[in-house]
Parts: structure tokens; sequence; C-alpha cells
């Protein structure tokens, strides 16, 4: 067990490294730096002095993997790979494009993203696991069928669609809310509960389905047979035998998201005007903003992997037959 | 001279190639018992085929959307030019659709229209002939300009365009029920009459009555939709005028093509990965598991922007790839596919890995092993066939999530090139209409049901599919 942990968190950097070479290739190798530079300068201005001027501000005008120019570790270390990618190991981000540091930035707008992810994740969670409890206690009946119908329309209809609609009926039609802000403090919640609403909404067609699959196929196991036949009401049997071992196929899916809470929802954020890291992501994609893309990769990778491994250990804590080897 | 040159762009190069190969696929895996019982269990489901009558209507406008090609115009000037001078040809790139709904584009109107209007939706100041001038509703250029007093000829005239849209839908069903009858009455060597019945009692063979049925309500959906096209702008206009009604036909092609064109890249890297890491196992195993972890843990949107944003750099710094507009945005469709391609392999590929895995240890192929089969062979006899349904299901699957990744990629700006019509540049256009007082909501609501549908038909056919193929359901 121990020594599982620890191959795990030893695989972990090699993942990291895997992510940062596979993100220097895109950015630096497959359009040189040069290209970058014509492209952001736009078509007018692009004279030589100016490419030169643009490299030399944003430190691109370094070789990218030896520098043959300097002395000792130097030839290594003043280069675009050191400098650009492997002091991401150590969170230095460097400097947006507009110039602020983007470490800050990313650590100042945590907070607003997990206000709005942490809630949409476990009333999500709640709702529809309810909800697809609530089928398979109806299972084979017209409520089940009408409720597996209802969950492939809405499915169907995308997150666009849900996060539009709500705004325009709640805050156009209804004006119960904001239709998009932010505010600090207790302030907050007057514009989050939309989002959050829209979020559960928007997640339960996919899951319930999904949670009703694994719950019938363990509802018609022999031991959940036995324990009805024991006496056991079916809302007993549900909760008690049921619930409790489909955990393992729910867990898969549900730890390792929830590392990357932190980095926010892209759509939504955006939709509602919130600063968070979801918002932030999408300004850069617009701006084109590489160093900040290039961050946020990382983060995203070393928190997906954070969420790989609670994983792993949240299986031995609900199933004690799993022996992680 | 006038006339027109076909033009083949990539993405129709590879859509009906990609049709051929499932039309060949189809062929050749006829006579294998189980993938026939399978498609039969496909075809008896009256869900399935009720989708599947939905997905061909929906194919077949995006098929005529790929038939591509330029017109020719007259030389300016006099000048003669050689029949094959490309220097003739009009820069823009037309299609099937757009020569069969040449109505629908050409009526442009100066901006916005509600739906089945004969007026713009905003007042414009209007200069009277006596040079006056005043606020009004200016007539459409072309919605409704037939009326006379449409005021009091609208609702009589969509009444009547109705029932005449009506009434040639019902012929063509009938025509239609008329072949199929027939067709299956040749087949099974009975009477028409006998045909019939067992068609309209759902009993025996494929769920003809659902593709009816289906059929019979998408024609007095379509009869109307096109007798009052040829007249109004039935989802009215957008904000330079163009009817939404063409917008949201020529998004379906869009839509398909990403669905579509992405497993070009997930098919051949998923299931050559998967199988080598399951079978082979050892170093060959760790490193495909890792190449997956490390494309699985960057979150996908960022993946795909990190890739889309190098991809404008190439496309916008070599301009002299491409000769028309038309190209360079399906050059960026293109890409876009191999993209979405590139990050989404992982998931079958680690499906495959598992199955295999299994499959390796199973008497037969450890006795093909024995006789010393080699492994390519054992590979492409014993555990490729035996893996072909999860592809399959995997594929289904996969494309209404595609649809919907499309949309929000564009909205996010990394998806299709802005000039390219798809369901995300509609949503992303629409999203600033909605602001506006009094809201225009009809280019939305036209694209959320052609949408809807599409995505609808295929999640409920992905799941008949997955029924019918996967041994453990049922």
């Amino acid at each position: 067990m121990f020594a599982y942990i620890v191959r795990r968190l030893l695989y972990a950097p090699l993942i990291l490294i895997g992510v940062n070479l596979l993100t220097f290739a895109l950015f630096f190798v497959v359009n040189t730096p040069d290209d970058m530079a014509r492209m952001q300068l736009g078509a007018k201005r692009v004279t030589p002095e100016a490419i030169e001027r643009w490299k030399v501000e944003r430190g691109y005008d370094k070789p990218l993997l030896f520098n043959a120019g300097a002395e000792g570790a130097e030839t290594l270390t003043r280069t675009i790979f050191f400098e650009k990618s492997l002091r991401m190991f150590v969170f230095d981000f460097g400097r947006a494009d507009d110039g602020r540091d983007i470490a800050s930035e990313i650590q100042s707008r945590m907070g607003p993203s997990l206000a709005i992810a942490l809630p949409t994740f476990v009333l999500g969670l709640l709702v529809t696991v309810s909800f697809a409890l609530l089928l398979v206690f109806f299972r084979a009946s017209y409520l089940d069928f009408a409720g597996v119908v209802l969950c492939v329309a809405m499915m169907s209809i995308s997150g666009l669609f849900y996060i539009i609609g709500g705004q325009w009926l709640v805050s156009k039609i209804w004006h119960l809310v904001p239709i998009s802000g932010y505010g600090g403090g207790l302030d907050a919640s007057r514009f989050l509960v939309l989002p959050v609403v829209i979020g559960v909404i928007a997640g339960i067609g996919g899951s319930a389905r999904w949670y009703r699959t694994i719950f019938l196929e363990e509802a018609g196991k022999d031991y959940v047979r036995t324990a009805r036949a024991k006496g056991l009401s079916e809302l007993q049997a549900l909760f008690r035998h049921v619930l409790k071992n489909a955990m393992i196929p729910i867990l898969t899916g549900v730890v390792v998201v929830i590392p990357s809470l932190f980095m926010g929802s892209l759509i939504t954020e955006s939709f509602f005007g919130i600063p968070g890291l979801g918002s932030y992501t999408i300004d850069a994609i617009n701006a084109q903003d590489f160093p900040v893309v290039r961050a946020m990769v990382f983060i995203g990778s070393l928190l997906y992997i954070v969420g790989l491994i609670l994983t792993d250990l949240s299986y031995t804590l609900v199933d004690p037959r799993v022996r992680l080897e | 001279m006038t006339g027109i040159q076909p033009l083949v762009l990539w993405t129709d190069l590879l859509l009906f190639g990609l049709l051929a190969c499932t039309l060949l696929a189809g062929w050749s895996v006829r006579r294998s018992e189980p993938m026939r019982a399978a498609w039969r269990r496909v075809g008896e489901s009256s869900v399935g085929m009720t989708s599947l009558t939905i997905l061909m209507v929906f194919l077949l406008v995006g098929l005529m959307d790929s038939l591509h090609y330029r017109e020719r115009l007259a030389p300016a000037g006099g000048e003669q030019l050689a029949a094959d001078d490309r220097r003739q040809l009009s820069t823009e790139v037309r299609s099937a659709l757009d020569a069969l709904a040449a109505p629908l584009r050409t009526r442009v109107e100066k901006t916005y229209s509600a739906p089945l209007a004969y007026q713009l939706f905003a007042r414009q100041t209007v200069e009277g002939p006596d040079g006056s001038q005043k606020r009004e509703f200016p007539r459409l250029k072309h919605g409704g300009a037939d009326l006379k007093y449409p005021e009091h000829e609208l609702d009589g005239d969509i009444v009547g365009r109705i029932g005449m849209g009506l009434a040639v839908a019902a012929v063509a069903w009938i025509v239609f029920a008329a072949v199929l009858v027939k067709v299956v009455a040749m087949s099974r060597r009975v009477p028409a009459g006998a045909a019939w019945r067992a068609i309209w009692r759902g009993k025996g063979g494929p769920a003809w009555r659902a593709v009816l049925a289906t059929l019979g309500v998408m024609l007095l959906l379509i009869g109307p939709l096109a007798a009052l096209a040829t007249e109004y702008h039935v989802f009215g206009t957008d904000k330079v005028g163009q009817d939404v009604l063409f917008l949201t036909l020529k998004s379906i092609r869009t839509a398909l093509v990403i669905g579509t064109l992405t497993t070009l890249v997930t098919l051949p890297l998923a299931v050559a990965l998967g199988i080598m890491a399951g079978y082979l196992g050892g170093w060959v195993d760790d490193v495909i598991q890792y190449i997956y972890t490390v494309l699985n843990s960057i979150p996908g949107v960022l993946l795909i922007a990190a890739a889309v944003l190098m991809m404008q750099v190439v496309i916008d710094t070599h301009p002299e790839w491409f000769e028309t507009a038309a190209e360079r945005a399906d050059a960026r469709l293109l890409a876009l596919c191999l993209i979405l391609g590139m990050t989404s392999w992982t998931g079958l590929c680690r499906l495959l890995r598992g199955e295999t895995l299994k499959l390796r240890e199973l008497e037969y192929v450890q006795a093909a092993r024995a006789f010393g089969v080699s492994t390519t062979r054992i590979l492409a006899r014993h555990v490729l066939p035996n893996l072909m349904h999860l592809v399959l299901i995997a594929l289904v699957m996969d494309f209404s999530g595609l649809v919907l990744a499309e949309a929000v990629l564009s909205y996010v700006g990394i998806g299709v090139d802005p000039g390219t019509v798809s369901f995300g540049t509609m949503i992303n256009a629409a999203r600033m209409e909605l602001a506006r007082e009094p809201m225009v909501w009809w280019s939305l609501v036209a694209a959320f049901i052609f949408m809807f549908v599409l995505v609808l038909a295929a999640n409920l056919f992905a799941d008949v599919v997955r029924d019918a193929f996967d041994p453990r359901a049922s």
C-alpha cells in the first residue's frame, strides 16, 4: 500500500514532464517565436526590428534548447526551454502579455472559481444520485421510463442553452437575481445562485442516467435479493446495500474531478462574468496570451494527477477488498 | 462561357470516403452471423429506426452541402481566356445545397426580420415620394413581397401555403410508402397487400412502421416549411439579413463533419495502440499508458485551445496555401477535427486495452499462439474482430458529444472559422441578440431546434446500437 502510493507519487512528476514537453513542442517548435511575433504584431507593423523587440520584451530571444553563446551551466539555463518550461515546476509562470504576474493572478482568481464549482459539484452529486435512486426505486414503471426519456432529452441540449435560457428566464423575465457579475463576501451569493442552479440542472441528464445503470446492475445482484427476502424494505435495501456498493464505480468518475474544481468552468464563468480561473483562461485564449495558456495547462494537469492519486486512495477507503499493488 | 468547375474540398473527400468505407465495411461483415443478428436487433427497434430515419435526413442535407463547385464567370472586358484558366473561376465556393436552396440564399434582407414577417424588425427612417421623412417599419425586399395588402392577406396566404405544403407532403409520403411496400413485398415474395398489412401491424423484420411514421411526421413539417420558405423567411433573418433557415441547414454539414471525421484520427490511434498495449504488455504497454495518461491529464479544452491557437498561427502565416476563403475555412475545420481526434482517442484506447487483456487469456487465443500463429495474424484474426463491437459503440456514442463540443468550442473562440456557418457560431451571434430590446430570439430557437433534434436522434440511436451490440446488455 505504502509502496504503491510512493510509486504513484513518483509517476506524477514523470507525467508532468511529459505535459511540459508536449506544451513546449506545441508552443515553441510547431511555431517559432518569430511566427508568433508576426501574428501578434499584425501585418502592418512587421519589421525585423519590431519582431526582435517583441521577442526581447518577452524573453523569447534565446535559443530553444542549447545556448552555445553562454558559458558553463548557462548553456542550458539561458534557453527558452529552461526559462519558460522548466521554471513552471516551481510555480514560476512569469508574466502575462499584459505584464501582470501570472502566479499571483491565479491565486486571487481561485476563490471565485471555487465558490461556483464546489457548490455545483456537491449539489449536483446529491441531486443526480437522489434522482437516479428514485428512478431505480420505481424501476420498470412508467415513471422510470419517463425519467430516462427526460435524461436523454436533457443531455441532448447543449450546455450553452441552459445558461442562455436560465439567464433569460430568471434574470430578464423574473428579475430574481442579477444577470452577471460578482461581489466580495456575502454579497457574492446573489450572483452565485443562478450559475450553481444552472450547473446542477445541466449536469443531471448525463450523470443521472449513468448512475441509474450502475444502481440497476447492483440492485439485481443476489445479496440485494437476500436482503429483501430477509424483510428489508425496498428503501432500506437501496440505501443500505445498493448505494454503498455502487460507490466504487461512482467514485472513479467523481473523485478525479475534485482537484480540478479549482480550474473553474470556462463557459459558466464567462457567461456570468465571474472573475475566476475559467474566465481568465478564456480571456487568455481570446487575447492569444500564450504564457497564461501554458500556465493553465500545467496547473490543470497537476490537479488532474492529484485527482488520480486521490481516486486510488479513496478506493481503499470504501472497499476493503481493494488492495493496491 | 459560363459553367461550373467542381471543387473537392478536403472535408468533402474525407466525408464521402468515410461513407464509402462504412458501406464497404457493412458489405464485408454481411456474412458474419453475430454482426447480422446485432444489426437485425437495431432494425427491429422502433426507436432505432426512428432515430436512424431522422439521422438519414440530416445526412442527406449534409452530403448535398458537401458537393462543392465554383462558377465560371464571363471574362471581363472581352478578354479571351483559355478554358482551363483558373482566373475566370468565381472566388465563391458553392455547394449543391446552395444551388437547391438558391431562393433562400439570395433573398437577403437589410437586417433583422421576425419569422414570417413582411416588415423589418426595427423602425427605420424612410423618405416618402414627396421628400418628407417618417419613422416606420419598412417592407421587406423579399419576405411577403408578393402581397399587396399584407395586413389583410398575410394570414390567408400563410394558411394557403401550409395547406399546399401538407398536400405535397402527403403525396410524397404515399409515393414513398408505396415504393417501400413494393420493395418489401418483392424481397419477401408476398403480394403487396400482405406486405402492407405486415408493416402496418409491425410484424416481422425491420420496424418499417416506425420509419413510415417518422418520415410522415417529418414530411408534414418539411412540406409546409418549404412552401412557406419560397415566399417568407420562416425563421426570420439575422443581423445582415441572411435567412436563418438557410443558416441552420448549412450548420448541419459542419456538425456532421466534426462528428464523423474526428473518428479518422481516433480510430486508428485507439485501435492500434490499445491492442498493442493490451496484447504485447511489457514496456510497450508502459509507453502507451504513459502517452495516454499525459494526454488525458491536460484538461481537454485547454489542450484543444493550445493546439488550435498554434494551428491558427500556421494558417495565418501561410496564406499562399489557400486559393479561396472557403478552402481556408475548410482547412481549419479539418484541423479542428484532427485536433479533437488527437485529444479524444484516449478513452477508447484504454477500453480496448482492457478488453484485449481479457481476450489474450482466452483459450482460442492461447491455442493459436501454441500453434505458432504469428502475432500480427492473431491480432487481426482473433483479437480485432472481437473488439469491433466496442469500437462501433464508442464511435456512435462519441458523435453527439462532438456535435455538442463544437458549439462550446466555437463559443470560446477556438472552434470553426468565423466564416463557417455552424451551430456554435449561430449561438454565439444569437447571444448578443438576446440583449436587444425587443429581443431577437429566432436564430437561437432555430439553432436550438435543429441541434436538439440531431443530438437527440444520435443519442437514441447510440443507445439502441449499444444495447444491440453489447453482449453484457439485455
